[in-house]
């Protein structure tokens, strides 16, 4: 019997094709007779791909030793889904229903990144009511993303409540962008040159009657979490990343925010509106889990202080750029089956106008020409910086498309929050990086 | 009034004489005559009478030649059989010659006449409209008939092509350009100083600070408010370094790392006249880095090109640890090969994939999809615009 089978391994033989394991049951006295269980346990652990609290499909390989964990590296790419490929065979208008599949809890967030960058290349400015609108919807979708952070990471960490209470509020976020654009999610709501479509007729009670349950949601779920001594115990001191870390390892928002430095793009460099608001950026200054936690239900009030200002602000005008070469002619509007397109556009281009036909035809089949060149556009999404790095030849096509997502850059940061903690911690840890998977692998 | 002159339109002019045949209701030997066949005869008159008062004698010779050129045999025999003997083209000619312009004058201007009223009044009550406006002025102050018709032909702008006056091949659905053409290769010249803002102090800082700059700098190129170096590949990871720890540059941040791919096809850049183009044309693997100042809030763009054949370019990522990954990624999908990374697997492909799936030559693939009958090709077989 060879020494690993002693040590409780399987045992081998050589062969003529190479080494043979034999796994075959044991007497456990006989297995355990040289080992010391706690000094020799050394596991390797998969953690996911697909379990729940890996976000997606998040792998994590960790070497534990006992419950500490030694080594913890993450494996990605279960998920990619070639969309950066994909909309070099797209128009550059429906390259935007494809990105904003990558990260789809932030889907309006990468519809705008790759819009701005794609407006940078044509030189267009964007009317300020679409600019506006953006804005709006960005906001509220930054909110629902960070319920969905709230409520997956409570339910891993144990808090059925926190899950259940985080999944509803974050539909209610979720009626307001159907309101607006008609989907739920993938919306494809903004686009190169302004957005889709005017916000509803009865957008200001919709948005109304939102206030007044995310306000609500908001208190309800700082009663229940934030002076709950197992949750406290479970995020405070776990996780513990810096300010030189975070840069070195490229980690940006909430987790850089959560360590101490104020950076957030919509203040260091505003773009849209933004340098129009009164808003915070908040900060904490532990760098651990529980600093997110704080800083991530911080933001959601700093986002409907926003919503709020930016709701007033509006004023009728044009959602999308006068260029008619840029420009769909038509608006879109909901009809009573959710879906449909403005009566008033289709009888003026298929009764009274056919260069207006024509237009739209050739508007919609080979989309609009984009002068050559290259733009990065970066904002700041729930999760970090989001930049768009768009590259153009001169034709109706992006040659080029890459999006710098803040997940798959923040995920590098797993073994430095979990490496030397325990393995409960792990989940902890990577709850609090808020990873979406679509986001990494795009 | 309006009449198309016979070199202008003569198909136009066909059908009017036509029509106006059947409204003088000649007597016609036969219905099934062609066309060919009659309008010698029929038509000469109109012809010749618009074109002798312009030319004269030159214009009718013209005609004669033009009538005898164009064989009337051929439709005679062809469609005429069961017509009678009077097709003869002798006869024609002598018909032509005999022609005398005063009859002809008034005998075409008369058709004529009802070539108008027929051609430019297609609804009754529209007619009967100008009928009466036409008459309420001529009654006034214009003669009731105009003596002559103004032959001047109708002003064309130039010569034309093709109904819309297309250049090039002629194809008007717009697809008449499939080749993809490259954007922006690293170019050869620079933009003009000053760049504006705080560029050129960056610029100037890096070539201070950095020692190599002269060999490694290649072009700077500042559009649409952001700046792009281009450097030599080999400089990168130093140059990083410097970038990161100068005090007057700080760029702590390598935001983005990522590849692009300017694969020309051979009528694209090859036929730039600068042979250092050409050269960089090779280079076609691109990596892009785009470096952030959080301490003077500025970002840059470094731009390295490596070609195929020697993927090589030096790692980032011992000075910026985010490159990590992002290196990886540029490896797995343009096959750059980052020299000193510690890990260069493939990160979001299988470890046993072949190709770089993000490279140009390297195919989208998809099948069609076939929905109610119709089949819709996969998307990288689909017409494409220019």
């Amino acid at each position: 019997m060879s020494n690993a089978r002693k040590r409780g391994y399987a045992g081998s033989q050589e062969t003529t094709e190479g080494k043979v394991y034999t796994v075959t049951g044991g007497d456990w006295s006989d297995l355990l007779a040289d080992n010391d269980p706690v000094e020799e346990e050394r596991l390797v652990v998969n953690l996911g791909p697909q379990h729940p609290s890996t976000h997606g499909v998040l792998r994590i390989v960790i070497d534990l030793d006992g419950e500490t964990v030694e080594k913890a590296r993450s494996v990605i790419g279960y998920l990619h889904t070639g969309i950066e490929k994909n909309v070099e065979y797209r128009t550059f208008t429906q390259a935007t229903t494809f990105l904003t599949r990558a990260d789809y809890l932030s889907p309006i967030f990468n519809e705008t990144a790759y819009c701005m960058a794609v407006e940078k290349l044509l030189g267009v400015e964007v009317p300020r009511r679409a600019q506006i609108i953006r804005v709006i919807m960005m906001e509220i979708n930054r909110i629902s993303s960070h319920w969905i952070w709230l409520a997956t990471g409570g339910m891993e960490l144990g808090s059925t409540t926190a899950a259940t209470n985080g999944f509803r509020a974050r539909d209610w976020c979720l009626d307001v962008l159907e309101a607006v654009s008609g989907l739920r999610m993938n919306h494809a709501y903004v686009r190169p040159g302004g957005v889709a479509q005017d916000l509803p007729a009865d957008f200001s009670e919709v948005i109304e009657k939102w206030f007044g349950q995310m306000e609500e949601e908001i208190d309800g779920i700082e009663r229940l979490l934030t002076g709950q001594p197992i949750w406290i115990k479970r995020l405070k001191d776990v996780g513990f990343i810096n300010t030189p870390g975070c840069i070195q390892l490229g980690v940006t928002g909430p987790l850089l925010r959560s360590a101490g430095l104020a950076w957030d793009i919509r203040k260091t460099e505003p773009y849209l509106t933004y340098d129009e608001y009164d808003f915070e950026i908040p900060t904490h200054d532990a760098g651990d889990n529980w600093s997110r936690y704080v800083v991530r239900v911080a933001e959601m009030r700093e986002s409907l202080k926003i919503v709020r200002q930016a709701v007033k602000t509006l004023e009728p005008g044009p959602v999308m750029v006068q260029d008619k070469k840029i420009g769909w002619p038509a608006q879109l509007s909901i009809g009573a089956d959710g879906m449909g397109n403005s009566l008033n556009h289709v009888k003026h281009i298929m009764g009274q106008s056919m260069e207006a036909l024509i237009h739209h035809f050739k508007l919609v089949t080979e989309g609009f020409h984009v002068p050559a060149g290259q733009a990065y556009v970066a904002i700041e999404g729930p999760r970090g910086e989001l930049g768009a790095h768009v590259v153009s030849d001169g034709g109706t096509r992006p040659w080029r498309v890459h999006l710098r997502d803040p997940s798959f850059v923040n995920l590098q940061a797993i073994p430095a929050l979990s490496e030397g903690g325990l393995l409960a911690d792990v989940i902890a840890s990577v709850a609090s990086l808020d990873p979406v998977m679509g986001g990494v692998d795009r | 009034m309006s009449i198309s002159t016979p070199d202008s339109n003569p198909g136009k002019e066909e059908r009017g004489q036509e029509k106006s045949k059947e409204t003088s209701a000649k007597p016609r030997p036969s219905g099934r005559r062609s066309r060919r066949t009659s309008k010698p005869r029929d038509e000469s008159p109109t012809t010749d009478e618009s074109l002798t008062t312009v030319e004269g004698d030159h214009a009718a010779h013209a005609d004669k030649l033009a009538a005898t050129e164009a064989p009337p045999e051929e439709g005679a025999l062809l469609d005429d059989l069961h017509d009678e003997a009077d097709d003869k083209p002798a006869e024609d000619k002598s018909d032509e010659d005999a022609a005398a312009p005063d009859d002809d004058e008034e005998a075409s201007s008369g058709e004529v006449e009802k070539v108008h009223d027929f051609s430019t009044a297609p609804r009754i009550d529209q007619m009967r409209q100008i009928v009466e406006e036409t008459e309420s002025v001529d009654k006034s102050n214009m003669p009731a008939k105009p003596d002559r018709i103004d032959p001047t032909p109708a002003p064309q702008a130039g010569p034309r092509q093709g109904l819309f006056g297309v250049q090039g091949t002629g194809d008007t659905s717009g697809m008449s350009g499939l080749a993809a053409q490259a954007g922006s290769g690293i170019p050869a010249r620079s933009t003009e100083r000053p760049y504006g803002g705080w560029f050129d102090e960056v610029a100037d800082r890096i070539a201070k600070a950095y020692s190599g700059w002269k060999q490694a700098h290649i072009a700077t190129v500042v559009d649409r408010g952001e700046i792009t170096f281009y450097v030599e590949k080999s400089h990168i990871s130093k140059l990083s370094k410097v970038l990161r720890d100068d005090s007057m540059l700080r760029f702590e941040l390598l935001a983005s790392l990522s590849g692009v791919d300017y694969l020309r096809p051979e009528t694209g850049l090859s036929s730039h006249v600068d042979p250092q183009q050409a050269e960089y044309a090779k280079a076609r693997l691109h990596v892009v880095y785009h470096y952030l100042s959080m301490t003077f809030r500025r970002r840059i763009r470094v731009e390295v090109a490596t070609t195929v054949e020697d993927p090589h370019v030096p790692t980032v990522s011992d000075v910026y640890p985010t490159a990590d990954w992002q290196e990886r990624e540029t490896y797995d999908m343009f096959g750059v090969v980052f020299d000193g990374h510690h890990a260069l697997t493939r990160i979001l492909m299988p470890d046993d994939w072949e190709g770089f799936p993000q490279r140009k030559d390297y195919p989208l693939g998809g099948i069609e999809v076939e929905y109610k009958g119709a089949s819709i090709p996969p998307p990288d077989q689909r017409r494409a615009y220019k």
